[in-house]
């Protein structure tokens, strides 16, 4: 038996734990699977603040799962009865509005921790060669958490999970030919109602969660495959040693399981201080409306999803019908998230990192990240916002027109960038590693 | 059997064929799943059509019946606010209402069987909020030529007293006019146009 002839485990101090430990690896990849894993998974030694967000994403998808059961063992998803449980687990279930509290400022957490996660990767390139899967895998963890927040913002069913949710599968209706039926049968009703509930119920707590699940372990497969990136976009694996240790990584446990301890600390700290003394965010990560039971014959004065959606709905509402059909719009939106599983081919930079890039690529990330949070702000507010122009532009709405500016910046900054990594003038790499 | 290199042809193909029909067992099993999603019966019964009352509408009132938990606007509209709507004309983006966003007997410059009789779903074409009514008394916000009519609060999507939505809106057509029909003077059938119902 191969399993018997491997080495017996030693070390931990304890004999019976040697022995315990060594039952399970002869049965069980366990000591292996710790040192592909931690022990022996080698970092580069230079990651820096923007390392912590991934390994905080995993934590607060944690804190999601356990605190999303026991939400479900006292929410009901009925439509006549949905709202009032929510109010029952605030008042009522001993310790429930701490649960409730963060799982929705978990919901917005999670998305802070992922969008800095994915800056990071624009940042030193770490969705280049020879890292497409695990962006791609990214990228479909971002769109599932998409999809797990909207049906999770139903469940409550306010005012604004119910009108929410119209806009948003309304969408579907746009798309020609099949968007009727389709949104029909998304609904299962002819309009929102108990039997969209029970399904986004079903979804948000098993169908989505287990998807995720998966595609996490796909993602750090994938990374732990390959090596991780670091922040001057060179490859460690170049320079070993001569028992093939690359000479400028460090074992992940305990040298960064240890650094991400601060940061967790840090973390639990600002989300505390959320949970416990702001969880509504002033209106941002729950919305006023929200406290209002959903009633389909009154529309909410403002409709806005919440803010991490903001961007994309900004880019919906700017561009205008054409055809007698809101469809461009929807494609707008769509297409620019779509986009992004296309960033590891559009860059053709030499370079990978930010601190070697030429000036084009720093102006085209900055103006990026400038119309990225113009457009979240916007999405936010009515199109009236900023008042209009004056009868020399028609009177438009001055929100709009710098949304639809801010949208076209959004589409050069991927549609150009074949071009201007290419030309940008860029800085020669090092060969090891720099702090 | 091992030491035999070349592939049996026979077994590969019963292998594939096997394959694809398991492939093709799983899709059909998919079917079911899908179906599952669509209207109930119990869904469908609820969308069925209703009546509503309309003795005690008073001219330039306004009702809302439920339909399908959308709400169904009847307005009883007064000769100065169908004399507004011809005005309005070079404002509205499909004065005609080329769009079949009506049935075709309310294919007409009122939208409507009867002039006055104006029957409207009252949610907005563009992302199904729902319009709130701005009468004509409401000039200071909605302009000193404002007719009468309704304004979305999502978006800002003007219509005016037949539904038709104003130039620059968001929304692309006009309000939905549903199929509905006089089951008597007073008495209206919304959801379906055909009287035996």
């Amino acid at each position: 038996m191969a399993a018997a002839e491997k080495p017996p485990v030693t070390g931990t101090g304890s004999a019976a734990l040697d022995g315990a430990l060594t039952w399970v690896d002869q049965r069980f990849p366990l000591i292996s699977t710790w040192k592909a894993h931690l022990a022996e998974y080698y970092a580069p030694k230079n990651f820096n603040f923007w390392y912590y967000f991934g390994g905080l994403a995993m934590l607060v998808l944690g804190i999601q799962i356990v605190t999303g059961i026991f939400l479900t063992m006292n929410y009901k998803p009925d439509a006549n009865l949905a709202f009032a449980s929510v109010e029952y687990i605030m008042r009522e279930v001993p310790g429930g509005w701490f649960i409730r509290y963060m799982h929705s400022t978990g919901a917005s957490a999670f998305f802070i921790c992922v969008y800095l996660h994915m800056f990071r990767a624009l940042l030193y390139g770490s969705h280049r060669k020879p890292r497409e899967l695990i962006w791609i895998f990214g990228v479909l963890i971002y769109l599932l958490l998409m999809g797990e927040a909207f049906f999770g913002y139903l469940l409550p069913w306010g005012q604004m999970s119910y009108w929410g949710a119209q806009v948003i599968i309304n969408l579907f209706s746009a798309i020609p030919f099949i968007g009727p039926d389709l949104s029909l049968w998304i609904r299962g009703d002819y309009v929102i109602s108990d039997a969209t509930l029970n399904r986004f119920f079903a979804l948000h707590v098993i169908a989505l969660p287990l998807a995720l699940l998966g595609l996490v372990m796909a993602h750090l497969l994938a990374l732990h495959e390959v090596g991780s990136n670091n922040p001057d976009g060179i490859e460690i694996s170049k320079h070993k040693d001569a028992k093939g240790v690359p000479l400028d990584g460090i074992p992940f446990h305990p040298y960064y399981t240890v650094k991400d301890i601060l940061g967790v600390v840090v973390f639990l700290i600002v989300f505390s201080i959320i949970v416990f003394f702001t969880p509504e965010m002033g209106g941002y990560f729950l919305e006023y409306n929200n406290f209002v039971p959903a009633d389909p014959l009154k529309t909410p004065a403002h409709i806005a999803p919440v803010w991490y959606f903001t961007p994309y709905y900004s880019i919906l509402r700017g561009v205008p019908p054409m055809f007698n059909s809101q469809f461009p719009g929807v494609v707008a939106m769509g297409v620019s998230v779509m986009v992004l599983f296309a960033l590891p081919w559009l860059d053709r930079s030499p370079v990978k990192s930010i601190r070697y890039r030429g000036p084009y690529f720093k102006g085209a990330l900055a103006a990026f990240v400038v119309v990225f949070l113009i457009l979240g702000y916007l999405g936010t507010e009515t199109i009236t916002v900023w008042g209009q122009f004056g009868p020399w532009l028609d009177n438009a709405d001055r929100a709009t027109v710098v949304a639809r500016i801010c949208t076209v910046v959004y589409f050069l900054f991927f549609f150009l960038m074949p071009w201007y990594t290419k030309v940008d003038k860029t800085k020669p790499e090092p060969e090891r590693v720099t702090h | 059997m091992s030491d035999v290199k070349k592939v049996n042809k026979g077994r590969r193909n019963l292998v594939i064929a096997s394959c694809a029909a398991g492939g093709a067992a799983g899709v059909a099993a998919a079917v079911p799943f899908a179906a599952s999603w669509l209207p109930s019966e119990r869904a469908k019964a609820g969308g069925a059509p209703v009546v509503a009352d309309i003795s005690t509408l008073k001219p330039g009132e306004m009702m809302t019946v439920e339909w399908r938990s959308k709400p169904v606007w009847i307005i009883r509209r007064t000769k100065e606010m169908l004399e507004g709507l011809a005005r309005a004309d070079a404002k509205v983006s499909d004065p005609k209402s080329d769009v079949p966003m009506q049935p075709e007997y309310a294919k007409n410059e009122y939208r409507s069987i009867k002039p006055e009789l104006l029957v409207l779903v009252g949610i907005c074409t563009h992302l199904g909020c729902s319009p709130q009514e701005k009468p004509a008394a409401d000039k200071a916000e909605m302009g000193a030529d404002w007719a009468g009519g309704f304004l979305c609060p999502c978006h800002g999507s003007k219509f005016d007293l037949a539904g038709r939505v104003y130039k620059g809106a968001p929304a692309p057509v006009n309000l939905e006019v549903p199929k509905y029909t006089y089951l008597s003077d007073t008495r209206i059938l919304i959801g379906d146009d055909t009287k035996g119902a």
